[in-house]
């Protein structure tokens, strides 16, 4: 099924957002999940599914100040 | 010491460095560290931006930080519109599990200063959601007086543009906006050496952020030591309680007791 992934059109088995993160070599605990410019909750990636035209947004902190990063 | 007991207090927080520094721009994350852990600084800002899922072998940032030692403060630098801001302050939230954020909403490329009008209205989505916002804004009293008033833990007037290292441009903005404002009033943005850190706490500034004038500096490990030392001499100055200025000499010796 395809889904975009940080504004990339990807193809991908059915997955819960919990297994989608571990495949792309993600530690969820790193990172924050917007899924259909929702914040998805944590607690909440092992029981959501991932569905067909779904949109994700993954986000984590990188090196940034008083400065545009 | 009259420094032991002058903390900074945000939002009930209380921290020993008055100096906030930013975590971009570094060679890689060795040097970051070490700049970060010379500079004495708390309070550390971030960003928030796409994972790559291309190439994850790049390592993380919060692999070389240790968030127990310090507060991370993640910005939404970078934003355009207030929701913009708004979502990547919910993102940080869910990534960094603390409501602390550095609220900046630009105007333009170029200049990078404040739009004002979308950081208000952020500012108030936020604080309504639970958020402790720290605003970065212009040197203006006005605005920074309604932040406080709606509820923002510090006010944060840029010295000058962002990234310039021109300094403190406009200090008699930042003596009228101290006067005004009670919560901790924390420049940010336009320090390009330690003597314009010290002279924004000489001023009466509650604290300094910066990120280019330490990580741009040719040695910047050297440089975060200097805006460590600067920040406190500036503060302990400040409480010290200068001499007025005066157009005249005042000798210092004894006019008693000269030979001739």
């Amino acid at each position: 099924m395809n889904i975009t992934t940080n504004g990339e059109a990807v193809s991908i088995d059915p997955l819960t957002v919990q297994q989608y993160l571990v495949s792309l070599g993600i530690d969820p605990r790193r990172v924050a999940v917007e899924l259909n410019l929702d914040i998805l909750p944590k607690a909440q990636y092992e029981t959501t599914l991932l569905k067909e035209g779904d949109a994700l947004e993954i986000v984590h902190f990188v090196g940034g100040g008083a400065l545009r990063g | 010491m009259p420094s032991t007991n002058d903390k900074l207090v945000i939002a009930g927080r209380e921290f020993d460095s008055r100096l906030m520094v930013g975590t971009g721009k570094y060679a890689d994350f060795q040097q970051m560290v070490r700049a970060i852990e010379v500079s004495g600084a708390q309070i550390i800002t971030v960003a928030v931006r796409r994972v790559n899922i291309s190439d994850r072998s790049k390592e993380s940032l919060l692999d070389h930080i240790d968030q127990k030692k310090y507060t991370l403060l993640p910005n939404t630098a970078g934003c355009y519109t207030a929701d913009d801001a708004i979502r990547t302050c919910r993102l940080a939230r869910e990534a960094g599990l603390s409501d602390f954020v550095k609220l900046e909403v630009l105007g333009d490329e170029k200049t990078l200063f404040p739009n004002n009008e979308e950081l208000l209205k952020a500012a108030k989505v936020l604080i309504a959601e639970g958020f402790t916002v720290l605003p970065y804004t212009s040197d203006d009293p006005i605005i920074c007086k309604r932040l406080e008033d709606m509820g923002c833990a510090a006010v944060m007037p840029l010295g000058a543009p962002i990234g310039s290292g021109l300094g403190i441009r406009n200090p008699y903005n930042i003596q009228i906006i101290l006067e005004t404002i009670k919560v901790p009033v924390i420049v940010d943005a336009g320090v390009g050496t330690a003597s314009d850190a010290a002279i924004a706490m000489e001023l009466g500034c509650d604290g300094v952020l910066m990120n280019t004038a330490i990580a741009g500096a040719q040695d910047p490990v050297a440089m975060a030591e200097a805006m460590n030392l600067a920040v406190r001499a500036g503060r302990l100055a400040y409480r010290a309680g200068r001499i007025p200025r005066k157009l005249y000499a005042s000798a210092s010796s004894p006019l008693a007791g000269l030979i001739a």
